[in-house]
């Protein structure tokens, strides 16, 4: 097979109003049975979907955020969170669910996916992909 | 007159554009996605304090939850109010505009 390809799907909507967070992360559970190297942004309102506590119970809405934490598991353990669009909407990391993984090559330790960076060490990080999508 | 909101406040001015025109004394309710609005150290959150001081603002409460935003995450005076609370807004103002 040819070299993986460096795959980064960038997330910029808020999770229940409009369906491009749920199709999105169904993208990348799928893609991700393709053996490339796939990252994730949150951006923007996209930052909201990896809110801890949602319950849709009341609204009659599935309730799809318990799917992130499968990502670890489908070796999708880079999710770049932008530090300035969490500021922007008064959140902080706390406030993101604990998605983890765990790496084969360290006796299975548990490690935390979600990783905060700022404006510009995103920028870099989108200049280094080969593929970006958005949803 | 009943005003509700459905955009989140980031990714549309609807809110900016409602609490603009609204008259003081309206009421304002925040549903769907239009309750990011009501998060309070955001960016949007001193529009919605100034606005407070002239018009009621409600936020409905599954919406809420529905994206883990629990009441003391709010803009202090802001009411959380569930679906009955909407009829009641419905049913007690005579007008509604909805700021799709």
């Amino acid at each position: 097979m040819s070299k993986a390809k460096k795959f980064m799907y960038i997330n910029r909507h808020a999770p229940c109003g409009t369906v491009y967070a749920v199709e999105g992360l169904e993208v990348v559970l799928i893609g991700a049975a393709f053996e490339q190297d796939v990252c994730m942004a949150f951006v923007g309102d996209g930052v909201f979907q990896l809110k801890q506590d949602q319950d849709t119970a009341d609204t009659g809405m599935k309730n799809f955020s318990p799917a992130y934490r499968a990502l670890g598991d489908y070796e999708v353990n880079r999710l770049y969170v932008e530090r300035e669009s969490l500021e922007e909407r008064g959140l902080t990391e706390d406030d993101l669910m604990p998605l983890t993984w765990e790496d084969e090559d360290d006796d299975w330790a548990e490690k935390p996916s979600i990783h905060i960076v700022d404006r510009a060490q995103l920028s870099d990080l989108i200049e280094e992909q080969d593929i970006l999508l958005n949803f | 007159m009943l005003h509700t909101v459905n955009k989140s406040p980031f990714e549309s001015s609807s809110l900016k554009t409602c609490l603009s025109l609204v008259r003081s004394g309206s009421d304002v309710l925040l549903i769907e996605d239009g309750v990011y609005g009501a998060l309070a150290g955001s960016t949007h959150s001193p529009l919605v304090t100034e606005a407070l001081e002239a018009l009621r603002v409600y936020a409905l409460e599954p919406d809420l939850k529905a994206r883990g935003l629990s009441g003391d995450r709010l803009i202090p005076g802001i009411e959380v109010v569930g679906y009955d609370g909407f009829v009641d807004l419905a049913c007690t103002n005579d007008k509604i505009q909805n700021w799709l």
